[in-house]
């Protein structure tokens, strides 16, 4: 393996790493629930995207053939993420969790601070 | 040089699996913590295809695949329990 | 081509396509045996589960779905810089909002598309469904003015998507 392809897996590597973290921090440190919720879709996707662009370069030009299997978790990911966030979103809306103050247009009308807390 | 870029890329991804961790204990609601363990299984699916690239061996795929099929099945059920109480009608 | 007993010999062709490519990269491999297996399994799921799938989905118009999916893959790039910035950013200044999406497709699967594309790219995720009022309702994590927002989603994905599917049947 040559070192431009080297130079090219870990570019890959890191950006996807970095976004991992992105998302897991954005899980970690934003306000309320449907903020956090926002973390995770986007910047795991393309976490784990980044990484298995780097893992089908490093396969293929290991054993000298084309090997693209990862491809499937990446499209599996990127169908099953939307939906997975829809139908949390869906179960926090139905159990009518706390917003953020400064949240417009909440559904149930409340303004943040005479919200219907329910754990 | 690669090796040491993914065992880098492995300390990041384990960055972000102990925060996953951390909201998953503290996490008020129980909404949260599903959303906790979703994105861990994401970023557990990301280590073992690094952990393959490590051990230079393509058999940590099917593991991968299958964390991402049966961790989605299980976000959903949790989060039909909540909706419903229920997760089969 | 219906035979006697009212099914199709191909039921839905784009969804038979779609798993011998999936097969053949599960198998990861080319080989002419995998070929031919695959293409079995592609005819005879579709053929004998059709009972399920009462809808069958068209594609009009091809060349536009192509563009429409190199955008959406565009975006989400995008979205991700946009969201880590977003997020890395001072967390006062995020202003949430809840948006509600007045829907003009009415096929399912498109909705599910359009929903799906919503929470893949810039800061919005779809959290609700209502079919009855026929809106989507689209929570955003840094919403600066509602009806931009809103016009530009539906300008963005809901007219591709409606142009792409439903131009047959309006």
């Amino acid at each position: 393996m040559s070192v431009t392809v080297e130079i090219i897996i870990s570019v890959f590597l890191i950006l996807g790493a970095c976004f991992a973290l992105v998302g897991s921090l954005g899980l970690a440190r934003l306000q309320d629930f449907f903020m956090r919720l926002h973390g995770p879709t986007k910047a795991t996707t393309l976490g784990v995207g980044g990484m298995i662009i780097g893992s089908i370069i490093f396969f293929s030009t290991g054993d000298q053939e084309l090997s693209l299997h990862e491809l499937l978790i990446a499209l599996f990911l990127f169908i099953t993420a939307p939906v997975s966030a829809h139908i949390v979103g869906k179960a926090a809306l139905h159990r009518q969790l706390r917003c953020e103050a400064r949240t417009r247009n909440v559904p149930w009308g409340n303004e943040g601070d005479d919200s219907v807390d329910i754990n | 040089m690669l090796q040491s870029v993914i065992q880098l890329t492995m300390l990041i991804v384990g960055l972000a699996l102990a925060l996953n961790l951390w909201r998953l204990c503290i996490g008020p609601t129980m909404t949260d913590r599903i959303l906790a363990l979703d994105t861990m299984y994401i970023n557990s699916i990301a280590m073992l295809i690094l952990f393959g690239m490590h051990e230079q061996s393509t058999l940590y795929f099917e593991g991968a695949l299958l964390i991402a099929v049966m961790g989605f099945v299980g976000t959903v059920a949790l989060s039909k329990y909540l909706l419903r109480g229920d997760i089969i009608e | 081509m219906t035979s006697l007993t009212g099914k199709k010999l191909f039921p839905h062709k784009l969804l038979s396509v779609f798993m011998l490519g999936l097969w053949l990269l599960m198998n990861n491999t080319i080989a002419p045996g995998h070929w031919v297996l695959g293409a079995i399994l592609a005819w005879a799921i579709p053929f004998f589960t059709q009972e399920f799938w009462p809808q069958s989905m068209v594609i009009a118009k091809p060349f536009k779905a192509v563009r429409f999916l190199l955008l959406v893959l565009w975006d989400i790039v995008i979205a991700n810089v946009q969201v880590a910035f977003l997020i890395m950013g001072p967390r006062k200044k995020l202003q949430p909002a809840f948006m509600r999406i007045p829907l003009d497709l009415k096929q399912d699967f498109t909705i599910t598309l359009l929903a799906n594309t919503i929470s893949l790219t810039p800061g919005t995720v779809s959290v609700d469904l209502q079919m009855e009022d026929g809106y989507l309702l689209v929570h955003g994590l840094d919403v600066k003015d509602i009806d931009t927002t809103i016009a530009e989603i539906k300008n963005r994905y809901e007219k591709p998507l409606k142009e792409i599917f439903e131009c047959s049947n309006p």
